[in-house]
């Protein structure tokens, strides 16, 4: 589990996080969702260490991350998998050797050993006879599954993912959202979905947690969503006449 | 003021994260292969095309001065050795470096930034400034000497050709020049020099990429960046080690 507590950021002047706590599980998809600018990435940049918090600390199953030092941190980082916006995959690498990286830096696998855990892994994604190509090669949704495939090489107890449906068509979206759900469920991960994918959200969420003008705004399960009151977060899921005439069937 | 010691702060904290730890040995020497490669081997055309001409040059324009009797032929082939070893080939092939290797340092790993790529790597734990700095300063430590080894041979050699074809300098006047009043020490002052500028091109250029904000703009910015200051420093420590080395 990952235990966020009243955690603070700013930029300058500008408050980006504000006391903000949540508790992320595993086995569970939990969706940290929001408004462009509410503060999402940014928490979970602090999540992972690439930003450093104000106040407030951040537990990885009880260790506290927030006092740890550099060589600490790593070790952590290495239970950690994460699905890029853009994908972040290494141009300079095919996508058997972006798959293999975790692998060659960290394990004592041997190059048979590594080159099936690679295939295992690209399998898994349903991406197979691809692994010589580079990501220029690759369509955007395939980035995305050389990406969740990189992320679990090394079998990872939390899994991030930002924003997984940027830029993809709807088919291949769902492709990607059962993957993450799947993937969560099958290893146990604490998955943290970084979206303002409304469709993602209602598919794989389990845990939803709404983020506006950089605090926790409210939290809740899929079903919690469609009953809820709270304006902001009915402005935000229900923004367009669609949603809002599905919600009132769905209500019904 | 404060910019300049922020730089500097940022930079030698970088280079001291580069430095600190490596992940996997096996890992780092396959990249500083690679490395020579690309900054060395790479390099070589540019490098003899350069020297060759830079000595044919130096040997015509030197012989275009010599108008007074007093002055023998041979100071050609004495100019050309001296110009070569003590200045062209230790500090214009590495300014000429620096703009190729120095930028394509600064766009790569600028790009990696923009693209998250950077990220990715601290994420999984590894030591980013390790993995992809590092190897850079060590292929080109390694490599630069070699470089200007060959830049000197190709320089003098260019100028003994041009000489003789020329009819400014005959072969045996040319041999007697590069000979006469010859200190082996010049040889590993540029030498050490080289490895000087080395250093300079890729860590003041890794620097540049590694701290890249925005997108393809800044990564141009960074690119120009890196090539400029690398040059003033390479300029700036040549003069340092040129007094300390030298007098």
């Amino acid at each position: 589990m990952i235990s966020v507590s009243n955690i603070s950021k700013t930029f300058g002047d500008l408050p980006v996080l504000q006391d903000v706590s949540v508790e992320l599980h595993p086995g569970k998809v939990n969706f940290i969702i929001g408004r462009s600018g509410c503060g999402k990435s940014v928490m979970t940049k602090c999540m992972v260490g690439l930003l450093e918090t104000e106040h407030g600390k951040i537990e990885y199953d009880g260790r506290n991350f927030t006092t740890m030092n550099r060589t600490q941190r790593r070790e952590v980082q290495k239970e950690i998998g994460m699905l890029f916006q853009g994908g972040a995959l290494f141009d300079s690498m095919t996508v058997e050797q972006n798959v293999q990286f975790p692998l060659m830096m960290f394990s004592n696998m041997n190059v048979d050993e590594a080159r099936d855990r690679v295939n295992f892994c690209l399998k898994r994604v349903e991406l197979t006879n691809k692994n010589h190509l580079y990501p220029a090669e690759i369509s955007g949704g395939m980035k995305k599954r050389v990406g969740i495939a990189r992320a679990i090489a090394l079998n990872p107890r939390y899994l991030f993912c930002d924003e997984p449906n940027s830029g993809l068509d709807p088919q291949t979206s769902i492709v990607i959202d059962n993957l993450i759900r799947e993937i969560t469920y099958e290893y146990n991960t604490t998955t943290i979905v970084v979206s303002h994918d409304m469709n993602s959200v209602i598919e794989i969420g389990d845990r939803i947690n709404f983020l506006n003008q950089g605090r926790l705004w409210w939290s809740g399960d899929r079903a919690d969503i469609l009953r809820t009151d709270n304006k902001e977060l009915n402005d935000f899921v229900f923004a367009s006449g669609f949603m809002r005439e599905i919600r009132e069937n769905l209500r019904k | 003021m404060k910019a300049f010691y922020t730089h500097v702060g940022r930079y030698c904290i970088m280079i001291g994260h580069a430095f600190a730890r490596t992940d996997r040995l096996s890992v780092l020497r396959k990249q500083v292969m690679f490395e020579i490669d690309k900054i060395g081997v790479q390099s070589l055309g540019i490098v003899a095309l350069l020297s060759l001409f830079m000595g044919a040059v130096v040997t015509l324009q030197t012989a275009v001065n010599i108008d007074s009797a007093w002055i023998p032929r041979y100071t050609i082939g004495f100019t050309v050795r001296q110009t070569m070893i003590l200045e062209f080939s230790p500090t214009i092939i590495s300014l000429i470096l620096a703009g190729k290797v120095g930028s394509n340092i600064a766009s790569e790993i600028g790009t990696m930034r923009v693209t998250e790529q950077i990220d990715a790597l601290d994420i999984m734990g590894v030591n980013s400034a390790g993995y992809l700095i590092l190897p850079k300063i060590i292929g080109a430590v390694m490599i630069f000497p070699f470089l200007v080894l060959i830049s000197m041979f190709l320089g003098i050699a260019a100028g003994a050709v041009i000489g003789e074809a020329a009819g400014v300098i005959t072969y045996n006047d040319y041999e007697y020049g590069i000979q006469f009043d010859f200190r082996p020490y010049h040889v590993p002052y540029a030498l050490t020099k080289s490895l000087f500028f080395a250093f300079i091109i890729t860590s003041v250029s890794s620097y540049c990429g590694y701290f890249t904000k925005g997108g393809a703009l800044e990564v141009g910015r960074s690119s120009t960046q890196a090539v400029v200051y690398s040059i003033v420093l390479i300029m700036t420590t040549n003069y340092v080690l040129t007094q300390l080395l030298l007098l």
